[in-house]
């Protein structure tokens, strides 16, 4: 009935977490990985970003409606990018 | 309804909801709607930087050798920071601390203040090395016109990003002077949630922007790209 009210202990968690992955984002971006520096960048950006949408945002507490929002809102930036890439990257000039 | 019409009907809910919680949760939708638009908002320019990235990845890590990555890197700890005290505030909203409310508004805009500080004295270095894509660019070697797209697309997706932080301290303004005046209650703080959920979403763009941006040419000192 009433406002779910995340425990403060959370936020604290949260912050740190993205503290740690801002320091290894930085960290691993000064060793050449090849490929791999921008798979590791962007999937720990999608991990922070998860993290601020799931806690931060309240969406792990939200009703499914808005939860679905929220997915489609990602799924159709996802196809954007998707399809767009899908044909620069298959060009043959 | 009638027979006990504070209890079943307060002030703060609109007619054409049925209950509080009704009516927090349409706020909060509507608010998520908002930000699905913004995502594509954004995205579009997110997909402008993937596809000339991808087209000229050495010009771009080279001209990301430009940006000051310890400025970037405050501005991420200053932003993350910014968005721990918006998720107090909406936490103390919610417990009724009017004091401790207004406290994390306040420092919540204070921070943001920083970030843009910081962002405009970077904009000024770029300023002063001639960067700025136009008429004034210069850029040495060859890439220098991959490196004017480069540099457009920092300007566009760093500048809009920083106008959302604009509207959002402007925002906070009036949400200060409101929760001051004890608007906010545990049962009524639509406002001071959904405006977090616009603060948070203002934090994931940086997020990705960050090291977008600022890192993609560290492993390489030189600055030659692969």
């Amino acid at each position: 009935m009433s406002v779910h009210v995340v425990p403060l202990r959370v936020y604290f968690v949260i912050f740190t977490s993205l503290m740690i992955l801002t320091a290894v984002t930085v960290a691993v971006a000064y060793l050449d990985l090849g490929p791999l520096n921008t798979i590791l960048a962007l999937s720990i950006a999608v991990t922070k970003a998860a993290l601020v949408i799931l806690y931060f945002m309240h969406v792990r507490y939200s009703p499914s409606l808005t939860k679905l929002v929220v997915a489609g809102s990602f799924l159709w930036l996802f196809i954007l990018l998707s399809i767009t890439m899908s044909d620069y990257l298959s060009r043959g000039w | 309804m009638s027979d006990t019409p504070s209890a079943a009907h307060p002030a703060h809910l609109a007619h054409h909801f049925d209950t509080v919680e009704q009516q927090r949760e349409s706020s909060s939708l509507g608010m998520w709607v908002f930000l699905a638009q913004e995502v594509m908002f954004f995205g579009g320019l997110f997909l402008a930087y993937l596809v000339y990235r991808s087209s000229y990845p050495a010009a771009f890590a080279e001209a990301s050798h430009h940006l000051d990555v310890v400025l970037g890197g405050i501005n991420t700890v200053i932003l993350i920071a910014s968005s721990l005290t918006m998720a107090l505030a909406v936490y103390y909203a919610q417990t009724g601390k009017r004091n401790l409310l207004v406290l994390f508004l306040l420092a919540t805009m204070l921070l943001g203040l920083a970030f843009l500080g910081i962002k405009a004295v970077e904009y000024h270095h770029k300023y002063v090395d001639k960067l700025i894509p136009g008429v004034a660019f210069s850029y040495p070697g060859p890439n220098a016109q991959h490196a004017q797209l480069f540099f457009s697309l920092y300007f566009a997706m760093t500048g809009m990003h920083a106008l959302h932080m604009i509207i959002g301290f402007g925002l906070l303004i009036w949400l200060v002077n409101d929760a001051r005046k004890g608007r906010f209650t545990p049962e009524y703080h639509s406002h001071i949630e959904i405006f977090g959920l616009y603060w948070h979403f203002v934090d994931i763009v940086w997020i990705f922007l960050f090291p977008l941006l600022y890192l993609i040419g560290l492993h390489d000192a030189a600055g030659g790209g692969h």
